[in-house]
């Protein structure tokens, strides 16, 4: 999937333009009203612009100009959306809910059915194919509505904060499938939640009062943000790796031990995420001992003053960039300066591994 | 199964219970009046006479046709006016409501000098060879002018109620306007679509003013049940009694058919 589009609509101060890459799965983060349901809306052909040109995959989805006039209808451009809401069809069955797509693009009945089936048993909700939608839970009804958007096999998903409404007990279970089922799927996701940009996303475009405030690779916006609505939710620590007995282990080296907090643990060997707060992070000139604990050499590359508290941004020489927060009195105390090496210490406990 | 009464707070005073209680008076009790009045003994000769049987089975028939002619036309103006955004569209919907407020009678003489044999489009019927005053044709078509804003106005309400999310989703899987509407807005609106009909049944049922003004009353082609009841009234009253009491009960059925509908949606 690649996509240019640019657009203004001035009754809702929206002017934003985003290019995204074939391949790329893009988040989008920012406040309530700075143009991130807009945008999808425009993308989906439920709201037309003043102005503007977007192509998806080198069709035209739209050109409003002062020559051209040309609006292609939602049904023609293969976008589909997943809201909040999952909003089944109240009468059909949950079966002929995810068939819908298919058999409206003209695909046989049998076809389109054992698509369907096969979508159901993807999100492992395979056993409610004869149910209505109204005997079914929150979190059981999302999982179908997601079913039902990638059956009709979009060209991009868009997907507007697809587990804010659910509970939080079963928004870890959803993320998951979401993170299985959307890699092969171009797909833009609209959220408040950083770990769902972590994990469904290599891209994330921060929109502010209907513009594009920043936007770059997901790892490298949230470890250096430019804006501080991001710095507000970002600046967490994340390492990728492979999971293995408790920890996540990186291609080059570094392993970092955790917990894993959202349901069941990764499978030895598979892609996981460990994620932790710069405040978890304890700063010592020599390497402590004491509870279990993961302890890394570094060396210290930048201090940034943030409040009462110091950011100290550190080389771990394999290739990360780790962040802790300290106290100014820490930092007088153990004379911290860009060169010195120290030892990074975190708590397992305070480390979060997610299945990615 | 009955729902337990509870006993939470209200808010309604008690004073107001009696000008209510007078409201329930001012609709059963004309209709007890009647049923006292009714030579019962009488019932089964009176509502089975030629001319009753007549009035009746063209009043079922006509009610029924402008039915199907209010569906046709209104379930698009519902939409168009629910749905669609264009200009004069407040203008439209209070045209189309106008036969709501205006008295039959005065429906019956606008109708008269459309269709009639010296009406607007008397020109262009006479081409074709039509005459449509005074003929069943015309009651039908007096009992679609009052009953079409029944349906519109009730299907409107309903389609706006359900929304167009849905509507949305299904576009976005890649339905068109028409498999939208066909899979997704008909079935959703179907219990106030089928409420709405019975509705405008019930109305064109009742129908009287625009009828005898326009199509006149003649047995057995456009007497129906209102005008059969109205003639008899002054000829023999108890007749009047009996097929109004036919007219009563076919009223019960229609409430208590939608009520069921609108229950059935609620699940």
């Amino acid at each position: 999937m690649s996509l240019q589009f640019a657009a203004k609509l001035a009754g809702r101060k929206f002017d934003a333009e985003i290019e995204v890459g074939a391949g790329e799965r893009v988040a989008i983060l920012g406040h309530n009203g700075s143009g991130k349901s807009t945008l999808l809306n425009i993308l989906a052909g439920t709201l037309r612009p003043d102005s503007g040109v977007a192509t998806l995959d080198g069709k035209r989805l739209f050109e409003l100009g002062a020559r051209r006039r040309y609006w292609s209808p939602p049904h023609t451009r293969g976008i589909a959306l997943l809201a909040q809401d999952p909003l089944l069809f109240p009468h059909l069955r949950v079966i002929d809910n995810v068939a819908f797509g298919p058999r409206v693009s003209g695909s046989t009945r049998t076809a389109a059915y054992a698509k369907a089936e096969k979508w159901l048993d993807e999100v492992g909700v395979a056993e409610f194919a004869g149910r209505k939608p109204s005997q079914l839970s929150g979190g059981q009804a999302q999982r179908v509505a997601i079913a039902r958007a990638l059956a009709a096999e979009p060209k991009l998903l868009l997907l507007d904060e697809p587990m804010a409404a659910l509970d939080v007990s079963v928004a870890p279970l959803l993320r998951r499938v979401l993170g299985r089922v959307l890699k092969e799927q171009a797909a833009m996701v609209v959220t408040h939640d950083l770990l769902d940009a972590l994990l469904l996303s290599e891209r994330i475009i921060v929109m502010d009062q209907g513009k594009v405030a920043e936007s770059g690779a997901t790892d490298e916006v949230l470890r250096h943000p430019r804006t501080r609505f991001t710095a507000r939710i970002a600046g967490l620590n994340l390492i990728r790796g492979d999971y293995a007995d408790g920890s996540v282990i990186d291609g080059r080296g570094l392993a970092v031990e955790g917990s894993v907090r959202d349901g069941e643990a990764p499978t030895a060997g598979s892609r996981a995420a460990a994620v932790f707060s710069p405040a978890a992070v304890s700063i010592f000139l020599e390497p402590p001992g004491g509870s279990p604990r993961n302890n890394l050499r570094v060396t210290i590359a930048e201090l940034e003053p943030r409040g009462d508290l110091v950011r100290v941004r550190s080389d771990d020489h394999r290739g990360h960039f780790i962040s802790a927060d300290i106290t100014l009195r820490s930092v007088a105390g153990l004379d911290l300066y860009p060169g010195r090496e120290v030892t990074y210490s975190i708590k397992a406990a305070e480390v979060t591994i997610y299945a990615i | 199964m009955r729902t337990p009464q509870t006993r939470s707070y209200s808010g309604v005073p008690r004073w107001v219970y009696l000008p209510a209680g007078v409201g329930v008076l001012l609709v059963v009790l004309p209709l007890v009046a009647m049923m006292v009045r009714l030579d019962w003994s009488r019932f089964g000769e009176l509502i089975t006479s030629q001319s009753s049987f007549e009035a009746f089975r063209l009043s079922l028939q006509t009610s029924f046709a402008s039915m199907l002619i209010c569906l046709v036309l209104g379930v698009p103006l519902a939409m168009v006016l629910a749905r669609g955004s264009f200009p004069g569209q407040q203008l439209v919907r209070s045209v189309v409501l106008l036969p709501l407020v205006l008295p039959p009678v005065v429906g019956g003489i606008a109708l008269l000098y459309t269709f009639g044999r010296r009406g607007l489009l008397a020109p262009v019927m006479n081409v074709f060879g039509v005459s449509i005053a005074f003929s069943t044709a015309a009651v039908v078509l007096a009992q679609t002018f009052v009953a079409l804003p029944f349906l519109v106005v009730s299907l409107e309400g309903t389609l706006r109620t359900v929304g167009q999310r849905y509507e949305v989703v299904a576009a976005t899987l890649g339905a068109t306007p028409s498999t939208v509407l066909r899979k997704i807005t008909l079935p959703l609106v179907l219990p106030g679509l089928a409420s709405a009909a019975v509705l405008s049944f019930a109305r064109a049922l009742g129908e009287f003013g625009a009828t005898i003004t326009f199509a006149g009353s003649m047995q057995g082609i456009t007497r129906t049940m209102p005008l059969e009841i109205y003639l008899q009234s002054v000829s023999d009253p108890d007749a009047a009694i009996a097929l109004s009491l036919v007219l009563v009960v076919v009223a019960v059925l229609v409430t208590v058919v939608t009520a069921k509908i609108a229950e059935r949606s609620m699940v």
